[in-house]
């Protein structure tokens, strides 16, 4: 059942397109079948796996056998949380691009084409095929943004779409280092994740190899310095793909990271530790610094994204099961809670006010015009802070015990990021939403109406609202997969075989 | 020779002989039959001649099966090089079926002979197993595509191309051959394997190296590596684009190939014995440096250009680039079979790429008179499926899943990497290589970004709005649409089921023993 | 173990009742406001009902509610109440009514007023009642929230800077509590409380905290008394302590009068709970040798503080000034308990002293501090706005009525025999003196300047030639009147008989004082 995710995005892309030009409107509801369906069968289909269980294999046959390559996919507790994620994120980014007129097939079409790649990803345990469907993602991301976007939209889209695509050569030259490693061995399948996971390799082939897979996945979670695609690209991508791409398509990286970085080469991550740790603090703090001074509101957000991977990658390179299992839950919960304020800001403000800039919205008075807005804002903020109660909150402590144990001074300097991100969520949602204009225009001029928030922004807002409270309060429901997960993954470190 | 023995040389040589006769047959037809009928039915009947000339040779390639003969030393035949010659009469008839549009000369019986016999010349180079043979293969190839690039006696460019394609080629032959002799004369044979017998375990000689550079100038030239690339971007741009089309895929792939045996076959591997064994037989760093210039160059040069088909002439340099790091890989006999694989399923999906690519090239070109780069702009719009042909085949060259140019490069990076004796240099030159990566997928890109994305200012935004809907006759469903949806299909298939050609293809290598 | 969940009703009688008002919306403000009030006093009745039925002989825990929650972190929902917790929450239930009616409410935008501060209560009321660290963190910063937007949407002339100030203050400390707690987390693997103060009472739990730094292990010692600075940051913001007070006159100024009167009554006493549930119990032993420079702390504030508001003059920021001041004495009154430790009988009992009269008194100026900052925000409205210290005059013949009521207020805070204020002061002085009596000493002028500047603010407010530009319109209303009614007889009743809080705090804070003497 679970593969369907992957099948039913695919088919849903080559649907829309094949939907009646006539009808091009009604598309959107095609994309939302598609998309709620393969929401299903991820939810559905997980059922089959236990919390706790070995790797439950979907399916594996022999894609490639001139490479050796399977077309294998499975799940574990580690990938089958991001699968749900991907299916909220889905719904949630078609309910948010319902007003999409221009183009509306070719949109949805490339828009499930993205859906469908972020599923191969996380379900793909041949990383051939993972990378395969990694870079298929590159391209509908690129077109999204460069189509539908809007400031700046074509420099953004090339400006994400080369990181990406420089990333993934990173991600290339190590796939072929440990192709060409495997290989030597006579293997079956010398690039099926779970066999190489289980295999012994050399330490210094390991210290060289790893930091190809951690960069190059990396630049696509938002790793310090090379983050700054990041914000230019969410800026100018459309409603739904900002969701998308911060909520989800940032977790490939940082997925790939864990499967094929920290996962395959323990050595590697122990050697690199200091130098990645350091780089995810950075992010952390000082991605949160610069949001602290953007004028422009998505690009808080954007900036904010960088500091909250910061807690992933932060998480990933503490080797240990609670910092890894707080960086797999920060994925989900930062899905979730991104995709709140992109939608926020990208649809229920900017589509209205046609503005960003947060000086200009101060004048707007959008609380009192938009009071559904502002009060979702308030809660995804809140949730973004890492406030108790909300999924961030787990996340992050789980993350920063996580550093405690690898690296009291990451763990400190980190507390400090928690801070400075209350500080730019709590500017951002003053300067937008809580400043009221001087007495004197407020008194005079009534502002014209701003459309109403329409009902499938209403849904779409309380659907991930509902999931990040429900994960704060029963985090459980995740992490009872994630830990064993996380466990399973760093044995042979914890055994002691590197 | 005995009667017997020609026999079998008509039976080895069947293909050639079909795809000859074909030639003869529509210069025959168009000169007699067809003289005075109107162009465009001319040009009809030598596509369908070409057709029936192309399927039948493809059938006796498929039906005849050929286990690894070879007639007397010269002429190899095993299912490799069958499957080779197949691809190339494939590539021939897509040019063909391209050409159905080339109004620029009225020599349309000689256009499609020409065509057929530069073809008979590329299966001779894939099939050649002798010096003399190789020259052939070579020089009857250059000889039918000089008055090809010619042809469009009306374009200034075309005059040009065509002179500096013969200067280079006729250069490049002249020092190849000087090469050849310099082999002979060290190893007292022609054939390619007895060279290999009679240089190996020989040490370091200077007239040898000579020997080798020499005789690689010429594969040089075929295959546009720097720094014998210079008539590439002229000649891809001034000749008529069927016929850059098949310069940039077949000629391509039998040069290719052709260099990847005569280097495999003819030349002693690499010994194991340290850094000075390294550079005996003297091929393995020509090659490299080779190697390193065209990637570097022709990534780095077609950032600047302005024209489709000379970005798609740099390009095919970079790639050229990347394909001597297939034939690097040939060092060793035991990851031969890989390398060899890598380097034809990767010249096979390039030439069908690029072929893909100079179909919509041409097809921008009829309708807007060159190929400039921003004459592409609304192309989404005014042309969608010739578009999408034009992104599968840019993303397929930037080796972008779920496309043929993906499998194609990690296979022959992997290759690469493996090389024995040499695997600092490899490694660098893959590292290089995906260094040079983003550099090509940003050319490319940019390319599809005109395409898809930039909006001519002339026509208001919204699907609905006047003057958005395909614009009058260029969308109507012409040949380069067909074959660029063709080559589309290919280029996809191939990248989801690389096993469909990889499979057939270590099969055969297999068979034919490396 | 698990009886009937009246804590969780109590704590989510509110938010429910929150999540309605705001349901109802703008348009519909008269049930709105019904449907606050109504949970207001409801979430009140429930708290005085379980008044009768606790169990004043025991210190120990009673409605205990505990249920598995997050397994994977090893996560309970655990909830109970002492005689400490016992007497905060009602005071707390008791206040919010009153803070809804006060003067100076919300002039738009009501409903989403009233629903923060049922928010606020709610979060209140699970602070008080947590006994797992992790909803009781839960509870602590979600208070921040309504109260920050509380401040910041129908605060005063400086609001932004005032409720950003609070937030990112409190914030701080709070992270740096979090991050000290999860050193604790990491060592024992919990975040119970009681098994905490387990460890705590046994000296167990610093022994075992461990971290290495730079690739060398932290002593246990240096650690501890990290993780001690942690916890303490987070709470002494809150209390706060000087000297990280500085945001809190700005707040408390700013703040609408409702919300001042919940920010001083009940959100105070928050950092005080912490210190007594959170860090004294988890060591006792380095409390007990930090007592000094603890104590010093707390001396220098009670006196500082004092000095300071004697120099304001705005009366809301005098009365912020004077919040820290007599919040000084409750922690005096807790280090003197806490910081000694030997296991003599009668030093037993000046400990309990000076805790019970640690938890009256808090409960005390929970009451009277509201009343006084209501009588501002009264003479606030009244005068449009006005409340500097040099804006009024003569008020005794003006509203002869309110400046009684004020009066007592301000006698029942600085500590006039026979109201409220005196008996906690004088237990807390009772037992410091037995028990660290330079402190004690040191303490006093601060009672003495405590009484100067505020009859200082009785002499120029209600005395002196009546101010023209004073307050207009009549004296207090007879609904005002009866909104004071409790405060008034809270204020008459405990000074002359604490015994009710006195009794149901007793074993508590008995048993308390034993768990943290040395073994």
């Amino acid at each position: 059942m679970l593969p369907w995710t992957l099948y039913l995005s695919l088919l849903g892309a080559l649907a829309v397109l094949a939907w009646p030009r006539r009808w091009a409107g009604e598309a959107r509801w095609v994309a939302l079948a598609f998309a709620l369906a393969g929401g299903v069968c991820g939810v559905a289909g997980g059922q089959a796996y236990r919390p706790g269980a070995e790797l439950l294999t979907l399916v594996r046959v022999p894609w490639i056998p001139a490479l050796g390559v399977e077309y294998f996919l499975a799940v574990d507790g580690l990938n089958l949380p991001l699968v749900w994620l991907t299916g909220l994120a889905a719904v949630a980014g078609i309910l948010f691009s319902w007003n999409v007129t221009e183009h509306p097939r070719a949109f949805f079409a490339l828009y499930l084409a993205l859906i469908g790649g972020v599923y191969g990803v996380f379900l793909s345990f041949d990383l051939f095929l993972l990378f395969f469907f990694y870079e298929v993602a590159i391209i509908p991301k690129y077109f999204l943004i460069a189509r539908w976007g809007s400031t700046r939209r074509e420099y953004g889209a090339m400006k994400l779409a080369l990181y990406s695509f420089a990333g993934s050569a990173l991600v290339f030259l190590g796939l072929l280092a440990l192709y060409v490693n495997a290989a030597a061995d006579p293997g079956a399948a010398p690039l099926d994740l779970a066999a190489l996971a289980r295999q012994p390799r050399d330490p210094t082939f390991q210290r060289w190899v790893f930091p190809l897979f951690f960069v190059g996945f990396g630049v696509l979670a938002g790793l310090w310095p090379l983050h700054t695609w990041a914000p230019t690209g969410h800026v100018a991508a459309p409603t739904a793909a900002s969701m998308l791409l911060a909520g989800v398509v940032m977790k490939l990286g940082a997925y790939g990271a864990l499967r094929a970085g920290v996962a395959l080469f323990p050595a590697g991550v122990t050697a690199w530790q200091d130098v990645f740790l350091g780089l995810a603090v950075a992010g952390i703090l000082l991605g949160g610094l610069v949001a602290l001074v953007q004028k422009d509101f998505k690009f808080v957000i954007g900036y904010s994204s960088v500091s909250h991977m910061g807690f992933v990658l932060l998480g990933l390179v503490t080797l240990n099961p609670l910092g890894l299992g707080g960086a797999v839950l920060q994925m989900v919960s930062h899905g979730l809670i991104a995709g709140l304020l992109f939608a926020v800001v990208g649809r229920m403000v900017y589509d209205r006010a046609h503005t960003r800039e947060l000086d200009e919205l101060a004048g707007l008075r959008l609380a009192r015009r938009l009071p559904f807005a502002a009060g979702t804002f308030v809660l995804a903020g809140m949730a973004s802070m890492g406030l108790p109660g909300f999924s961030g909150f787990v996340a992050e402590l789980s993350v920063l015990v996580g550093a405690w144990e690898a690296r009291p001074a990451a763990a400190v300097i980190t507390g400090a990021g928690i801070v400075v991100g209350a500080a730019y969520i709590g500017r951002a949602l003053q300067k937008a939403f809580a400043t009221e204009p001087p007495a004197e225009t407020t008194a005079t001029e009534e502002p014209e109406k701003l459309e109403p928030i329409t009902l499938p922004e209403r849904l779409g807002a309380l659907l991930l609202l509902a999931a990040t409270v429900g994960l704060g309060l029963f985090p459980g429901v995740v992490m009872d997969y994630i830990l064993p997960g996380a466990r399973s993954v760093l044995a042979p470190l914890r055994a002691g075989g590197i | 020779m005995n009667n017997a023995a020609y026999i079998q040389l008509f039976k080895l040589a069947g293909p050639e002989m079909l795809i000859a006769l074909a030639a003869l047959a529509v210069l025959l037809v168009d000169l007699t039959l067809m003289r005075g009928a109107p162009v465009r039915a001319r040009r009809v009947i030598a596509v369908l001649l070409t057709g029936v000339g192309g399927f039948a040779a493809a059938l006796y390639l498929l039906q005849v099966p050929l286990r690894a003969v070879s007639w007397g030393g010269l002429w190899a035949v095993d299912p490799l090089t069958q499957l080779v010659k197949l691809g190339l009469v494939g590539l021939a008839v897509l040019t063909a079926v391209l050409s159905l549009e080339a109004d620029y000369t009225d020599h349309v019986g000689e256009h499609f002979a020409l065509l057929l016999l530069a073809t008979v010349g590329l299966m001779v180079m894939a099939g050649a197993a002798d010096l003399v043979l190789v020259f052939l293969g070579l020089e009857l190839t250059g000889l039918s595509l000089y008055p090809l690039v010619a042809l469009n006696k009306a374009g200034p460019r075309a005059t040009e191309a065509a002179l500096k394609y013969f200067f280079f080629g006729a250069l490049a032959a002249a020092v190849t051959l000087f090469g050849f002799s310099f082999l002979y004369g060290l190893s007292g044979t022609t054939n390619l394997a007895g060279i290999a017998a009679a240089l190996r375990g020989r040490g370091f000689d200077p007239l040898l190296a000579l020997a080798v550079v020499f005789s690689l100038v010429g594969f040089g030239f075929k295959v546009a590596a720097v720094p014998f690339h210079l008539w590439a971007p002229d000649a891809y741009q001034g000749a008529p684009t069927p016929v850059a089309a098949f310069i940039a895929s077949g000629s391509k792939l039998a040069g290719f190939f052709l260099l990847g045996r005569f280097v495999a076959l003819a030349l002693p591997e690499s010994g194991d014995a340290g850094r000075a064994a390294l550079f005996t037989p003297g091929w393995v760093p020509a090659v490299a440096v080779l190697a390193l210039a065209s990637m570097v160059l022709g990534n780095l040069a077609a950032l600047a250009q302005r024209d489709l088909k000379r970005l798609l002439a740099y390009s095919a340099i970079a790639h050229a680039g990347y394909l001597l790091l297939a034939v690097l890989a040939l060092n060793g006999a035991a990851n031969r079979p890989a390398a060899l694989a890598a380097l034809v399923y990767y010249a096979g999906t390039y030439a069908l790429a690029g072929l893909g690519a100079f179909a919509v090239a041409g097809h921008v070109e009829r309708h807007a008179g060159a190929a400039a780069l921003n004459h592409l702009t609304g192309l989404g719009r005014r042309a969608p499926w010739l578009a999408a042909g034009l992104a599968v085949f840019l993303l397929s060259l930037a080796g972008l899943p779920p496309l043929a140019g993906f499998p194609a490069k990690f296979y022959v990076f992997a290759a690469a990497l493996n090389t024995p004796h040499a695997g600092a240099v490899s490694l660098g030159l893959v590292v290089v290589a995906l260094l040079l990566s983003p550099v090509g997928f940003y050319y490319y890109l940019r390319v599809l970004k005109l395409a898809f994305v930039t909006e001519s200012e002339k026509r208001p935004a919204g699907p609905d709005a006047p003057g958005n809907s395909p614009q009058g006759g260029e969308n109507r469903f012409g040949v380069e649409t067909a074959v660029a949806l063709l080559a589309a299909a290919g280029v996809l298939g191939l990248g989801l089921f690389p096993q469909w050609l990889l499979g057939p293809l270590q099969a055969a290598v297999r068979e034919a023993g490396g | 173990m698990n009886g009937p969940p009246w804590l969780s009703a109590l704590t989510f009688l509110p938010l429910v009742g929150g999540v309605l008002v705001l349901a109802l919306g703008e348009r519909r403000v008269v049930p709105a406001r019904r449907l606050a009030l109504g949970t207001a006093w409801a979430t009140l009745l429930l708290a005085a009902g379980l008044v009768p039925h606790f169990d004043s002989s025991s210190g120990a825990m009673q409605w205990v509610e505990r249920h598995r929650w997050i397994a994977a972190l090893g996560v309970e929902y655990h909830l109970g109440l002492d005689g400490l917790s016992l007497v905060l929450v009602v005071l707390a239930t008791g206040l919010v009514p009153f803070a809804l009616l006060a003067p100076g409410g919300p002039r738009q935008q009501a409903p989403l007023f009233w629903a923060l501060t049922l928010f606020l209560e709610a979060g209140l009321i699970g602070t008080f009642t947590a006994l797992n660290f992790f909803h009781w963190f839960l509870f602590w910063e979600l208070s921040l929230i309504p109260a920050f937007f509380l401040i910041r949407l129908w605060g005063g002339p400086d609001r932004g800077p005032a409720a950003n100030q609070f937030f990112l203050y409190t914030l701080v400390g709070s992270v740096a509590m979090l991050l000290a707690f999860l050193v604790i987390y990491r060592a024992v693997g919990t975040f119970d409380f009681l098994a905490l103060a387990e460890l705590g009472r046994t000296n167990r739990l610093s022994p075992q905290l461990r971290l290495s730094w730079g690739g060398e292990p932290v002593p246990a010692e240096t650690l501890t008394h990290w993780v001690f600075a942690g916890i303490f940051l987070g709470l002494a913001v809150k209390v706060p302590v000087m000297p990280f007070h500085t945001w809190l006159p700005a707040a408390y100024a700013e703040a609408p009068t409702g919300v001042t009167m919940l920010l001083t009554g009940a959100m105070s006493k928050m950092g005080v709970y912490g210190l007594v549930r959170l860090l004294v119990p988890l060591f006792p032993e380095q409390v007990r040798a930090l007592q000094a420079p603890l104590l010093g702390l707390v001396v220098f504030g009670i006196l500082f503080s004092a000095a300071t508001a004697f120099a304001q003059r705005d009366l809301k920021r005098m009365l912020a000034y004077a919040s820290i001041n007599h919040l000084g004495y409750a922690l005096l009154g807790l280090l003197a308990a806490a910081g000694t430790g030997a296991a003599d009988p009668l030093r037993l009992n000046d400990q309990a002293a000076a805790l019970n009269g640690m938890v009256l008194h808090l409960f005390n100026h929970g009451v009277t501090a509201a009343a006084l900052f209501a009588g501002v925000g009264w003479l606030e409205q009244r005068s449009g706005g006005r409340r500097g210290l040099e804006d009024f005059g003569g008020l005794r013949r003006a509203a002869p009525v309110f400046v009684g009521l004020m009066g007592l207020a301000l006698f029942a805070s600085l500590g006039l025999p026979g109201l409220n204020g005196f008996v906690g002061e004088f237990l807390i002085f009772k037992g410091a003196f037995a028990l660290v009596p330079w402190a004690a000493a040191a303490a006093l002028p601060g009672l003495l300047l405590t009484a100067v500047f505020l009859l200082t603010l009785m002499q120029r407010v209600f005395h002196g030639p009546l101010e023209r530009r004073g307050v207009a319109g009549s004296d207090v209303t007879r609904g005002e009147r009866l909104a004071w009614a409790p405060a008034v007889a809270v204020m008459l009743l405990l000074g002359v008989y604490p015994q009710p809080v006195l009794a149901l705090t007793n074993a508590t804070m008995v048993a308390l004082a034993g768990s943290w003497r040395a073994l």
